[in-house]
């Protein structure tokens, strides 16, 4: 029977040692890797590593380059996070209808979201073509200025959050439309007795009720918000003038354009404490409202 | 006797059958369905629009995309310009590579994660917690954190430009390990000890009775991860630098960075080229496509 039972564990851990190995080898020592790696300097040719300490972190954190990357960084994913959270409750309210209208319109909608970021970057680079593109087109026909879009650093990381809030719009309103259709019909059909009206049941029951959804959907859209990186590399490459230079393309920049290993660890540090603080405080702040049934 | 006119004003008129319609028509449109259906379409077009205006600026000719007001169809369709595009680089390679590392990543995401997920799910052995806990952990790493120190680590190894490179690192995916435990602990343990009763090897469950019930779980996650490598840009990027082993995101983006004067017309060509197959299957599988999305709501 021993035996037996030992052979059984054996199994299991053959099982789950691949995935295991996987782990291991490509998230938890890449993450102490990078840390060892943010206390050198060192330029990735020669073979001296110089170990510097916390001066990178230093460094980084007074340099205006790096506190306007962060900046930048903030700016995207509190507007984008905003924005299309806010937008798509109030689209998946509205599209939470049974009818093959609605439902076409809900895949409509979560059609940017499946398309590779490099084309729909493309495609928004050419709406928003200063000369020919349909963007301008369409704010002259009603009256409005031609914008520089992407070319002028007083207007490129709005075009950029415009890109980011496009594609990942639908994908919110699906998570937020399945969250709805899970809630029971009895409990509107309640409120509809208590004389609730359309107001009030918003925001006394259905948005209770979604708040694990919501939950959920800020701490995914708050952590890729971070990891942005490929609209700002084919749309503008970090510019005009750093306007447009979010954590994750400086940290590519620093490290695969300019061989600054040390600095560029440091940043993919400063990513990583971002995105942990970020679920935690999700966690901390948004749990203790979540209202399980 | 009512004249007819009477009669209508009296709402008495019954319509024959076949008119229905017509009435059901008059009443949509006057209880203001009509309304919301029309900010419907418009809603939709909002989404589907760029991706129709994409394609016929593909098959337009240079002038034609510095119109302004722009043009909406091209005069003539210039099937020419996807030869260009493709001619522009090594497109037979980059579309081969995609197909490749797209299935090689998925294939392999089975062979780990599938008894990973049966161990965690249907069998009891120590630190099972820890060890789960562990590769969920990996949910909240980035690979934008953790591809500085791999890109290093596969240099020493010799690994860039390599398949491996692009391949191994996604074969634990967290995602997949816990959707699939999730699914398997639904399975019901009777059913595998009476398979266990009648001396079925692991291998034989695994096949013969997981899989199947766990099929819908598993073509979600296979749809997801395809997608998800097929439009991979940033990963390809930083693990290779040789065309031979680049997939079509890069090169899209090449042809972009080449390209002197922005000739959008072929550059939507080459994008046709990289979003036609998603979106052929979208157009096919969207129902699942969407569950795959959503699967990795449930908690």
């Amino acid at each position: 029977m021993a035996v037996s039972r030992m052979k059984k564990n054996h199994t299991a851990y053959l099982f789950v040692l691949p995935a295991l190995l996987g782990c291991l080898l490509f998230t938890v020592y890449p993450v102490g890797y990078v840390i060892y790696l943010s206390l050198l300097s060192w330029d990735l040719i020669s073979p001296d590593k110089i170990f510097v300490g916390l001066d990178n972190y230093k460094n980084l954190l007074t340099s205006p380059e790096f506190q306007r990357v962060l900046l930048n960084s903030f700016t995207y994913m509190v507007v984008t996070v905003a924005i299309s959270i806010s937008v798509a409750l109030l689209l998946a309210v509205w599209l939470n209808k049974r009818t093959k209208l609605h439902s076409f319109v809900q895949t409509s909608i979560f059609t940017p979201h499946i398309i590779s970021l490099v084309s729909v970057a493309m495609l928004w680079m050419w709406i928003m073509d200063p000369e020919y593109g349909l963007l301008n087109y369409i704010l002259s026909w009603l009256g409005g200025p031609r914008l520089l879009w992407l070319d002028s650093p007083d207007t490129a990381l709005l075009s950029v959050m415009i890109v980011g809030i496009w594609k990942v719009i639908g994908y919110n309103v699906l998570i937020l439309v399945a969250g709805l259709q899970s809630i029971p019909s009895y409990i509107y059909e309640s409120a509809k007795l208590d004389m609730a009206n359309k107001l009030t049941t918003f925001f006394k029951i259905t948005i209770p009720l979604l708040s694990p959804t919501l939950f959920f959907l800020f701490i995914v859209n708050v952590t890729s918000s971070f990891q942005v990186f490929d609209s700002v590399r084919v749309m503008t490459q970090g510019g005009p003038v750093n306007s447009t230079n979010v954590l994750v393309h400086w940290i590519y920049q620093t490290g695969f354009e300019f061989y600054r290993i040390g600095e560029a660890a440091t940043g993919s540090v400063f990513l990583f404490i971002i995105v942990a603080l970020a679920t935690f405080a999700n966690f901390k702040l948004l749990a203790s409202k979540v209202h399980y049934q | 006797m009512a004249t007819s006119l009477e009669k209508i004003r009296s709402s008495k008129v019954i319509l024959p059958k076949e008119s229905h319609w017509i009435r059901k028509l008059i009443k949509t449109l006057s209880m203001g369905k009509g309304i919301e259906n029309i900010s419907l379409v418009v809603l939709s077009l909002l989404f589907i629009f760029p991706f129709l205006w994409m394609a016929t600026t593909s098959f337009k000719t240079l002038p034609e995309t510095m119109l302004f007001p722009p043009a909406l169809f091209p005069k003539e369709w210039m099937f020419e310009n996807y030869g260009e595009a493709w001619r522009s680089g090594p497109f037979p390679t980059y579309l081969l590579n995609s197909i490749f590392i797209a299935i090689a990543i998925i294939i392999l995401q089975f062979a780990v994660i599938i008894p990973a997920a049966y161990a965690f799910a249907k069998k009891q052995f120590k630190g099972s917690n820890v060890l789960f806990g562990l590769i969920l952990l990996g949910l909240m790493i980035p690979t934008q954190v953790t591809f500085l120190p791999i890109y290093l680590l596969f240099s020493k190894m010799g690994l860039i430009n390599t398949p491996a490179a692009l391949i191994l690192p996604f074969a634990s995916s967290s995602f997949g390990i816990f959707l699939l435990t999730q699914n398997f602990k639904q399975i019901p343990n009777e059913i595998i000890e009476a398979a266990k009763l009648d001396k079925a090897s692991e291998f034989q469950i695994i096949l013969k009775i997981l899989l199947p019930i766990a099929k819908p779980a598993i073509l979600t996650f296979a749809l997801f991860s395809f997608i998800a490598h097929w439009n991979d840009y940033f990963w390809v990027l930083t693990m290779t630098n040789s065309d031979a082993i680049r997939t079509l995101p890069v090169g899209i983006v090449n042809l972009k960075d080449t390209e002197s004067i922005k000739s959008w017309h072929i550059i939507m060509a080459g994008n046709m080229i990289l979003v036609a197959p998603i979106l052929f299957i979208y157009t096919l599988a969207s129902k699942h496509i969407k569950s795959a999305f959503t699967y990795s709501g449930i908690k």
